[in-house]
């Protein structure tokens, strides 16, 4: 069975290649229906197939702008990219990413600073869960009054609307954009990106996860909207971060290409599912995957709390990210599937 | 006008000169924490690829970020493909809710 076994050029590591592509399908179903790199769900999958954790980091970066490409292509032919968004948001990411690399390097000669972060990335997540689970009540909430009333449902009406307050800051220049249908000052994206950036800089995360609640809550996109959009500024942070990690010898560009070729079917499937999937049950899965992600680092945090079961801790940690990556592949395939099949019979029968 | 342009020409080329040589001075310096990749195990395409990564660390980053995007391409243009023959259409989605 050698066949199935890969030696890595620059890691000198054996690795079973079809798990490779497994878990490369798994994170570009993932990563392109919630529009995110999925750096929290890639690292440890590539850690236990055997990588050690730097190539891991550096891999993950590589193969996620691959990914991000696909699903960039795939989203923007939906009309789901707003370039010119991106574009403006690149330029606060890419500074507050900066700003929040230094500041994290500054508190580190401090003192230990680790524990901190990981507390702070815990109550980041914490509300967004909140806040994606509150919008999802409130939009039922409405929904429910709306019916009562015998009005009828409005299909673009959302739970938290906190954006419309933001939009009413009438600051020069004023932006329209056109993909997302939003008109806005051009500083509240870029102050938005800013933010996120800076806190993924600290955080040492890609920032995905950060940035698509951002763009929905505070900017005011569609769903569909700031998946794409957020896809398209992780291919670009993923370029940047593969470009570094490569310098520094962290790259397993081989191992890349065989995620890609997973991730390639994967990150279509999960783009393609975003056609029958609604909205809000894009934000509910969301906000399932963000509460995985804060359980998968309780998990690794009391590992480090209580050394004498770290390695149960540890273990059920990355069981419960891989579960979490399984099980949310599988019902978006399935509702792919269901959504094709039945786009395709009405076509026949038209 | 023209001298502003000259000016910023002149600084964009300097910096073009310049950025390598001072890659390649950090990279001398990092040298000494760098993995070697071992290239003896390795033949074909995989021994060329490990030898290019001991040679320069720069090539190798740069063709990493050149050959990331032109794979991702060929595969997202190949599974378009097969998406089309099945028969999903891959152009129009409602966009009727938030």
């Amino acid at each position: 069975m050698d066949w199935l076994y890969v030696l890595m050029p620059i890691s000198g590591v054996t690795i079973f290649w079809p798990g490779l592509i497994i878990l490369g399908v798994g994170v570009g179903i993932i990563g392109g229906f919630f529009g995110m790199g999925g750096a929290w769900m890639v690292t440890p999958g590539l850690n236990i197939l055997g990588f050690p954790m730097a190539f891991a980091i550096g891999t993950d970066i590589a193969h996620m702008a691959g990914k991000s490409l696909i699903s960039t292509m795939r989203h923007g032919k939906f009309g789901n990219v707003d370039y010119k968004l991106g574009f403006i948001m690149l330029v606060g990411t890419v500074v507050g990413f900066e700003v929040g690399a230094q500041m994290i390097m500054w508190l580190e000669r401090l003192g230990n600073v680790e524990i901190i972060v990981r507390l702070l990335y815990l109550v980041l997540l914490g509300l967004i869960a909140w806040m994606v689970f509150s919008d999802v009540s409130k939009k039922r909430k409405k929904d429910r009054e709306a019916r009562a009333k015998g009005h009828e449902v409005d299909a673009l009406s959302t739970g938290i609307e906190w954006h419309k307050t933001l939009h009413k800051i009438k600051l020069a220049p004023m932006i329209h954009f056109k993909a997302a249908g939003i008109t806005c000052t051009a500083w509240l994206p870029i102050a938005i990106s800013f933010f996120t950036g800076w806190l993924a800089g600290i955080l040492g995360i890609g920032g995905g996860l950060i940035r698509m609640p951002a763009l929905l809550y505070l900017l005011g996109c569609p769903t569909h909207v700031a998946v794409g959009t957020d896809l398209f500024e992780v291919m670009i942070s993923g370029l940047y971060g593969a470009f570094t990690y490569t310098m520094k010898g962290r790259t397993e560009l081989v191992a890349a290409i065989i995620m890609l070729v997973g991730a390639a079917i994967g990150a279509q499937i999960g783009t393609v599912a975003t056609k029958y999937i609604k909205g809000y049950g894009i934000r509910i899965a969301f906000g399932l995957a963000v509460v995985g992600c804060a359980l998968s680092i309780i998990l690794k945090l009391l590992a480090k709390e209580l050394p004498a079961y770290a390695t149960l801790l540890n273990n059920s940690s990355t069981t419960l990210v891989l579960g979490l990556v399984f099980c949310m592949s599988l019902y978006i395939t399935v509702k792919m599937v269901q959504g094709a099949r039945a786009e395709i019979a009405a076509a026949k029968n038209k | 006008m023209k001298g502003i342009w000259t000016k910023i020409s002149v600084f964009v080329l300097m910096i073009c000169t310049l950025l390598p040589q001072a890659v390649m001075a950090a990279g001398e310096k990092a040298d000494l924490v760098v993995i070697v990749a071992d290239t003896r195990g390795l033949t074909g395409i995989l021994h060329a690829w490990g030898t290019l990564y001991n040679e320069s660390h720069l090539y190798f980053s740069l063709l990493t970020i050149v050959l990331i995007p032109v794979i991702g391409l060929l595969f997202g243009t190949i599974a378009d493909i097969v998406m089309k023959t099945i028969g999903i259409d891959l152009e129009h989605r409602e966009l009727s809710e938030h």
